[in-house]
């Protein structure tokens, strides 16, 4: 039998622990025991592709998906994803979904009193070039209003799920935008120790990806999870 | 140079919008070889409500024991058409349910088969990142001798263990579910991540 190469451990303090009772729905909801550390197996370095069935027509442009283009500030959201070791990661699949500009999401579990907008469903996806290049259409979302304490709102964000080469590489995180005062009283945002780590969940404004006369482009890179530079003995 | 990866955040309540294209509640077509199985069950929280909005992932092998994927290197038949990729959300009594074939033995660490399993991932508004969980199948003769099984206390095995939904006299429905906290809290593996 083949040996299995695995995934590298993150940096300390670079990933949420499972409790942070600041953000109030972790409290019944994380597990209290700790988790059983196992090795990688063929099971764990495997894991699903899906270039094959992706992608729609319009499914990286948001502002495209219905018969007008939805209201609010376009933007361009661009980047690569890379792994931990800076090779790009071809191939892969992304998935986004963002509340539109009023910062309603297209759900009905979303009850926050502002309108839906019919030209917007605030999902997207797309897959990486050979260079680990993606690149979204969308228009900005709105902050909003949630639960968790007094006066809480939300700052803008745009959610992404990516799954990469294998199941230990899969990732959902969030992207911020620069510049948004709502960013440092977030729960969610804080729930990483690092405060590098969070930080680099806030895109850059680009000037690069902006296009003269039509949208505004920020810049987010995705880092995945890379190998160990030696198998491990099986 | 060497970056770091970027962090986890919660799925939130609304992932529907932007994860239900690739929802995927049947893991093997009429093509794929294999005994049916149909598993059902649900997620509940610290209070032992049920959570309706978590989504579970599920990842596996045919019944040959191979993965639809390049690094695995087996010689073993791999259907054409056979992913091994479900994708299934709660309802709101936090109720889940996918149909799939059960899988062959795969390559452990230590060089014996592994017991037949499947990989799941559990995400949820709360969660702040991924809970990384297997579902074993019951009567299996291997499930003694498993790696993985054998690092976790033999009080907790059962969590990990689907049983035969009796009620239905249906052998081919399996219940397991997913406990967030508590006596029987589902055991959750550490894969760094």
């Amino acid at each position: 039998m083949k040996s299995v190469v695995a995934y590298r451990a993150p940096y300390p303090g670079t990933q949420p622990n499972f409790l942070h009772p600041p953000y109030v729905s972790s409290i019944k909801r994380a597990p209290t025991k700790p988790p059983v550390r196992i090795p990688y197996t063929l099971s764990e370095i495997t894991g699903p592709s899906f270039e094959s069935e992706i992608v729609a027509p319009n499914a990286g442009d948001l502002t495209r998906q219905h018969s007008a283009e939805p209201l609010g500030e376009r933007i361009i959201v661009s980047g690569r994803v890379l792994d931990e070791d800076n090779r790009p990661l071809p191939n892969t699949l992304l998935e986004i979904w963002q509340a539109n500009a009023a910062g309603r999401y297209l759900h009905a579990m979303d009850q926050h009193n502002a309108p839906l907008d019919p030209n917007f469903t605030g999902c997207g996806q797309a897959v990486t070039d050979s260079e680990g290049r993606y690149r979204f259409v969308t228009i900005r979302p709105g902050a909003y209003p949630w639960p968790n304490h007094h006066n809480a709102w939300r700052p803008a964000h745009i959610h992404f799920s990516l799954f990469g080469p294998a199941f230990a590489t899969r990732l959902i995180t969030q992207m911020y935008f620069p510049g948004d005062p709502l960013i440092p009283f977030d729960p969610i945002f804080n729930c990483t120790a690092d405060e590098n780590a969070r930080n680099r969940l806030i895109s850059d404004f680009d000037w690069d990806t902006t296009m003269p006369g039509h949208a505004l482009g920020y810049h987010f890179d995705l880092i995945l999870r890379g190998r160990e530079a030696t198998p491990m003995e099986e | 140079m060497s970056l770091h990866a970027t962090t986890s955040q919660t799925v939130g309540p609304f992932f529907k919008i932007g994860l239900q294209q690739l929802y995927r509640d049947h893991l093997a077509g009429e093509l794929v070889s294999g005994q049916r199985v149909t598993i059902q069950g649900r997620v509940l929280d610290g209070d032992g409500n049920p959570v309706p909005d978590a989504i579970l992932e599920i990842w596996q092998a045919n019944a040959h024991g191979k993965y639809a994927h390049a690094e695995d290197t087996q010689d073993k038949p791999l259907e054409p058409g056979f992913k091994g990729y479900g994708r299934v959300p709660t309802s709101s009594d936090g109720s889940f349910r996918f149909a799939t074939i059960k899988p062959g033995p795969v390559p452990g660490p230590d060089g014996k088969p592994q017991a037949p399993h499947l990989l799941v991932s559990v995400f949820m508004r709360g969660v702040l990142r991924r809970l990384i969980t297997r579902i074993y199948f019951p009567n299996e003769p291997g499930n003694a001798a498993d790696f993985i099984l054998n690092l976790v206390e033999p009080a907790r095995h059962a969590t990990l263990i689907a049983i035969p939904k009796t009620s239905a006299g249906d052998a081919a429905t399996l219940v397991w579910n997913v406990v967030l906290q508590g006596a029987d809290e589902t055991v959750f593996f550490d894969l760094g991540l």
